[in-house]
């Protein structure tokens, strides 16, 4: 079939399965099936142009179980594929200890696309100015995939590749993205920001994501940086956290964060930014981010999310 | 290969045959002939196609028809009780809410699930909901009133 190269397919080799489980899911997946969920990513893309709708579906957007959040035994949280954006943004387990999460799916689309795309979408869909990836690769987010062999476990780092191109192969399903829960020791908070032209119907044009932990002195012990359309995948940056275990979390740390990211970056030039342009503002988001999520850890409240109210920062 | 669906629009089920890819939107006006939801920019981005799937507000134009098999549909013709307009038709007409009127049966539609969801919002939560309804004629600030008088309105009836 022809279908990657063919703008449209013609009507009698379409077909469409409705899964009822997993299993159906990945039996229909291995015979060449995409699967489809909210649609706002698969649907909406072949609608711009950007490639035709796959001949064979397979709608998964009704398995059941793959719609729950859930603590787990490590005391992280399991979050179902299925689980919306919406529903992660109201989640009072991901607003208390994964806040930075609730400020990533807070600004995803519109209403509509919150209501109706997919933590499992978003991860899948591998772009690199995915909002939710930064808080996900902070928090040790790993992927739950499940093919014909069964089930395997990736971390975020290890699947993302490229810009729409991850490790997974064709016949997996995401079934979960599990993160690691806050440390035993200390104070923790997260953040996650973005540069945005309008608050709704946006993509970020720089994005970055913090998790800061502090000690009883208020040090910080812990820390996690990862920035969003800055380059072909997101990515933690180590020298932007290094630059901020053992200092005060202050203005200056941040600061120091900032240009690190800044420095890791490797960003393109479109439409909506130069590389110039989002080069020089990594430092400034990445720093916001920083800045955020230490005053989170302080038991300051920021509200979600963090990027309509941390101008000037 | 054309699939076997059944949507239940507005409270009335609708035996349908579908392409697969066949969208929400097109399968509601053409096969349902129910044409008050309209087709803007077909790509997410307008809203004036905007339904609600089991209660959720759905971008129709991207939502494909046999996702919504077996859901209850409510589009804006569903949101009057007979040649009675719902409060929030009566306060778009009241307060200059409609000009041209394209992007109205996308806006209701909008403004019904934010009301569903948050009874009494904010004007910042107002603007966020219809963000993802564009309306070139008028400014907003009328729909924005209309669906703040009717949350004032639910409000004080309790």
């Amino acid at each position: 079939m022809s279908t990657a190269t063919s703008m449209t397919t013609s009507a009698s080799s379409r077909t469409y399965v409705e899964a009822r489980d997993v299993a159906s899911a990945v039996a229909a997946m291995s015979a060449g099936a995409r699967p489809i969920a909210g649609g706002t990513d698969l649907v909406v893309g072949a609608r711009h142009g950007k490639a035709p709708l796959p001949a064979a579906l397979v709608g998964i957007h009704r398995i059941p179980g793959l719609s729950d959040v859930a603590a787990t035994d490590g005391g992280g949280l399991r979050i179902g594929a299925l689980v919306t954006h919406a529903t992660l943004v109201a989640d009072p387990a991901v607003l208390a200890a994964y806040p930075g999460l609730a400020d990533a799916s807070a600004i995803v689309g519109s209403h509509a696309t919150r209501a109706n795309g997919t933590l499992g979408g978003n991860v899948m869909n591998s772009s690199p100015a995915m909002d939710t990836g930064a808080p996900l690769l902070c928090h040790g987010g790993v992927a739950v995939l499940v093919g014909p062999a069964g089930e395997r476990r990736v971390a975020l780092a290890d699947l993302w590749t490229g810009p729409g191109r991850s490790t997974a192969a064709p016949d997996e399903l995401l079934v979960a993205v599990e993160l690691d829960g806050p440390p035993a020791d200390g104070a923790s908070g997260s953040s996650y920001v973005r540069l945005q032209y309008r608050r709704q119907m946006e993509i970020a044009i720089v994005g970055a994501g913090a998790v800061v932990t502090l000690g009883a002195d208020g040090t910080v012990t812990d820390a996690k940086v990862a920035i969003t359309a800055l380059a072909p995948v997101i990515h933690r940056v180590a020298e932007a956290e290094a630059a901020l275990v053992g200092t005060d979390g202050g203005f200056e740390a941040a600061r120091a964060a900032g240009a690190a990211a800044a420095a890791a970056a490797r960003p393109i030039s479109d439409v909506r930014g130069s590389a110039d342009y989002r080069r020089a503002m990594a430092a400034v988001i990445t720093r916001r981010a920083v800045l955020t999520a230490v005053r989170r850890a302080r038991g300051e409240s920021v509200p979600v999310p963090a990027s309509d109210t941390t101008f000037g920062s | 290969m054309a699939v076997d669906i059944t949507l239940s629009v507005n409270g009335v089920p609708y035996p349908l045959t579908v392409d697969p890819h066949a969208s929400l939107l097109h399968t509601v006006r053409g096969d349902v002939g129910l044409t008050g939801s309209k087709e803007g920019c077909d790509d997410s981005e307008c809203g004036a196609c905007m339904m609600l799937v089991d209660g959720r507000p759905v971008n129709a134009c991207s939502y494909l028809a046999v996702q919504a098999d077996g859901s209850d549909v409510t589009t804006v013709e569903g949101l009057s009780d007979g040649e009675t307009l719902a409060p929030l038709q009566e306060a778009f007409l009241t307060r200059g809410g409609v000009q041209c009127g394209f992007c109205t049966p996308g806006m209701l539609v909008s403004a019904t699930a934010l009301l569903d969801r948050t009874p009494n919002p904010s004007e910042d939560e107002i603007r966020t909901a219809v963000s993802g309804n564009l309306c070139r004629c008028t400014g907003y600030d009328g729909i924005v009133k209309a669906i703040a008088a009717v949350a004032a309105e639910r409000a004080a009836q309790g």
